[in-house]
């Protein structure tokens, strides 16, 4: 099928501002949006500018806006994204984070965020001879959270870190939830420390952007939920 | 600019962190550098699991684990470093378990285990769980949990900087490396008292692959410029199950689970070639057993693909184990796998020769003891050799973290011993800066697009260069490549911006890819024998009189190559012939 593929294109060092620049291209239903846009770049033009690896949606690196929505574009199948001939189909890069060129964004924000909620296992006293007993119940809890790809799909969706750039936002709250709720993990206090504060969890006002952004279907609300309600018992049992 | 750390290591995939957290713990001042994030790292595709005889299913030992690497490797594996890696195995991944990997657990709450292809209990017997897994997201699990452990321990990451030269000083000592930082399009000089290279494999060489577009084997291209061999290059795997046409992975432990491939008759055809093991007899003989299906016109609706037939395992089986393959067919091939079966066919994934190095990850230069100072490579782009000719599943992600770990010990020492800055030649980026000027003066007049070469490198690559091989292929991809290397210096660039240029960085890849597939394809015309995933049709028969020997191959890049030997190491196994 034809498509109009319309794609939001800014270099700093000679745009003044972005602007959108429109391409034909020929493409088959079952085609990924990144097998679009890399056509593009290989055959047409070389300057378009994104990132990319692994192809199948584990890695994390081409999370972008796909017709408004933040999306993997290796994971998104042109039949799921137009009807077909003459569709137009639109890329901008994530919104609420500097655009380094065409859909390439600064992360750099985005992971002081994960690197500030102390993102790794905490334990104290000596480690177990062998691994750690962790019933299936226990790792269940955690299970969904270990999923995330720190894309960013989620942040770049959430209106409060629109709104504020320093709010933590959900994919490193969600890191703090799966490091938080290993049973193996010592560091609760630390981290909890962190993300119950003004920046962090009581910005999060549950509208679900994140749930619906996420290329892994992690029902990250629930587990930033399941964070709140932890740091109110600590802050209480504190207080108490 | 120019930075200076103790240990510089090039790529931030399994080995690459692991290495950066044992030398950081050691004592050393460590940095990392890689052209993606750490997090997009290939690793993170790794599915199925990470071998340990850990026992905690059923009984297991590491000298079964050994016996079954080297003959998977088809008797091609150094057998010291095989028993370092299964020795090292079960310790390496309570560490792991320790460091926070979210492993899956049994009942007892220990760390899972299933079954993998060529794994066995008591020498061959039959097949044993020793695949320590987290669901089917094990490489993911793994590389972000050493990846918050190196944020944590304050590994200084240099991250999107593509490495693009290793400096060698006048004295041959190793002294840093030259990278591009993408961002910005500046060239830096990182001076380093050691320099360890865990920059994966090369799998986009090939037209149908299982490997992220970042898989262009950057490191044994820049190693080979640099005088140093490689070897065991024509040993490339094909993973069985690949998404049909896509190349997308469907893990053997879909397999392991007790999926069953099936050809156009529904036949369960492994059973009449590997009666023991059937559905888990090693890559090598899957891949090569799936072909000659196709070839002899059993290929689902007369085309190029088998069926994986998962249908019987279990909606469970498939939610709790491997929930992610089962997104992989849904996505990108319309295909429920709780319904019906997957299409599926070998795609190009792993490389087992590489880099060649000691059981530390020290980089050799020809015969064992030949290691240099300062210098290492660890994960897919070295040779241990654990490996062999065929790599069993699971023994990758195992590879990475006991040899990362080995070579994060060892480096960290070297410092500690007194190991200094080696002094850095006159103008250490000047061949780097030559190399992309010469890339971006390229015009369409005499240039064409990177596109082109690119495909048609990938295309005789996967036509001649593939499962099967005789003289007649290699011969014809030889020359293709000869004439593709040509083209590869006049590739045009059309972004000529200092910001971000993904375009000149794709032009640099395919100077190193022709660089390394010629390694790929002289080394498969030289070795006249079929062993594991060599399988030449002109010589079907292992020939161990002739061929039990590593290749090394050496090349000034410009068309003069040439093969020496290194004996292979046997302690316990002799060689025999590979029945399962």
């Amino acid at each position: 099928m034809k498509l109009n593929v319309e794609i939001k294109r800014y270099d700093p060092a000679s745009d003044d501002a972005p602007h959108w620049e429109s391409y034909e291209v020929e493409a088959e239903p079952l085609d990924s949006a990144l097998s679009v846009l890399l056509d593009i770049k290989w055959h047409i033009d070389g300057t378009l500018t994104l990132r990319k690896s692994c192809a199948h949606g584990v890695c994390g690196s081409d999370a972008m806006q796909i017709n408004g929505e933040n999306k993997l574009a290796c994971s998104q199948l042109l039949k799921d994204l137009v009807d077909g001939d003459g569709d137009t189909l639109r890329f901008a890069p994530l919104p609420a984070a500097p655009v380094i060129k065409d859909l390439v964004i600064d992360q750099s924000r985005f992971f002081e965020k994960y690197r500030a909620v102390k993102p790794w296992l905490m334990t104290e006293g000596p480690a177990p001879e062998r691994e750690f007993v962790q019933s299936p119940e226990d790792h269940e809890v955690i299970e969904e959270a270990t999923k995330c790809i720190m894309c960013g799909a989620c942040t770049h969706a959430c209106p409060s870190t629109w709104a504020d750039p320093e709010y933590l936002g959900p994919a490193a709250m969600l890191k703090a939830y799966r490091y938080t709720f290993d049973t193996r993990d010592d560091g609760a206090e630390e981290r909890l420390d962190v993300v119950d504060s003004a920046d962090g969890l009581w910005k999060c006002y549950t509208i679900f952007n994140c749930n619906e952004a996420c290329p892994k279907d992690i029902d990250i609300t629930r587990w930033l939920s399941s964070l709140k309600r932890k740091s109110v018992t600590a802050g209480a049992s504190a207080a108490g | 600019m120019q930075f200076s750390h103790d240990v510089v290591i090039v790529g931030a995939g399994g080995s690459g962190l692991m290495s950066a957290l044992y030398a950081k713990e050691g004592g050393a001042d460590v940095a990392v550098v890689s052209k993606l994030h750490p997090l997009r790292s290939h690793t993170g595709a790794a599915q199925g699991g990470i071998s340990a005889a850990l026992g905690n299913e059923e009984e297991d030992h590491w000298l079964w684990h050994a016996f079954d690497t080297v003959k998977g490797s088809d008797y091609l594996g150094d057998q010291d470093a095989i028993e370092a890696l299964c020795k090292d195995a079960p310790r390496t991944i309570v560490e792991l378990e320790h460091y926070g990997v979210p492993f899956s657990r049994n009942k007892q709450g220990k760390i899972s285990q299933r079954r993998f292809g060529g794994h066995t209990r008591n020498f061959g017997e039959s097949p044993v769980r020793r695949a320590c897994h987290a669901a089917d997201r094990t490489g993911h699990t793994i590389l972000h949990t050493l990846y918050d452990q190196c944020t944590r321990k304050g590994v200084r990451f240099y991250e999107e900087f593509q490495v693009l030269d290793l400096i060698m000083n006048d004295d041959g000592e190793p002294a840093g490396v030259v990278a591009y930082e993408i961002l910005t399009g500046e060239i830096h000089t990182f001076h380093a008292k050691v320099v360890c290279f865990a920059t994966g494999g090369y799998g986009r060489a090939f037209k149908t692959t299982s490997n992220a577009h970042a898989g262009t084997g950057d490191g044994m291209a820049i190693m080979l410029r640099k005088g140093i061999p490689l070897e065991d290059m024509e040993f490339v795997q094909f993973h069985p199950t690949g998404l049909y046409r896509l190349g997308i992975l469907i893990t053997e432990g879909a397999r392991g689970e007790g999926g069953i491939l099936r050809n156009s008759d529904g036949e369960r055809f492994m059973e009449r070639y590997a009666p023991t093991v059937k559905d888990l007899a090693p890559r090598d003989m899957v891949s090569q057993c799936i072909y000659k299906e196709i070839r002899e016109g059993r290929g689902v609706n007369g085309k190029g693909y088998v069926h994986l037939d998962l249908t019987h395992v279990g909606d469970e089986v498939l939610d709790k184990k491997l929930p992610e393959i089962s997104e992989f067919s849904r996505t990108y091939m319309g295909v429920n796998p709780k319904e019906e079966p997957i299409p599926v066919a070998p795609t190009c994934h792993y490389a087992m020769g590489g880099i060649p190095t000691d059981e530390q990850g020290r980089v050799e230069r020809g015969a064992r003891g030949s290691s240099i100072p300062g210098l290492y490579a660890v994960g897919e782009c070295g040779c241990v050799s654990v490996h062999g000719a065929n790599r069993l599943g699971t023994n990758s992600l195992i590879d990475l973290v006991v040899f990362g770990r080995r070579a994060g010990m060892a480096m960290a020492e070297e410092v500690k011993q007194g190991k200094g800055f080696a002094p850095l030649p006159d103008d250490p980026e000047r061949e780097t800066r030559d190399l992309l000027d010469g890339l971006l003066a390229n015009t369409r007049d005499d240039g064409e697009p990177i596109v082109n070469v690119r495909t048609d490198l990938q295309e005789t690559m996967m036509e001649n260069v593939s499962v099967f091989r005789t003289d007649e292929t290699l011969s014809t991809a030889l020359e293709d490549l000869r004439a593709l290397r040509e083209r590869a210096k006049h590739v045009v660039v059309d972004d000529k911006s200092d910001r971000f240029n993904t375009d000149l960085m794709d032009a640099v890849e395919i100077g190193f890819m022709v660089d390394y597939a010629e390694a790929i394809a002289a080394c498969a015309h030289h070795r006249t024998e079929s062993r594991g995933a060599h399988s030449r049709e002109d010589y079907q028969n292992r020939n161990d009189d002739d061929w039990l020997h590593h290749t090394l191959f050496h090349s000034d890049c410009n068309g003069s190559f040439e093969f020496d030997k290194k004996n292979v190491v046997i302690t316990q196994f002799e060689p025999k012939e590979r029945k399962y």
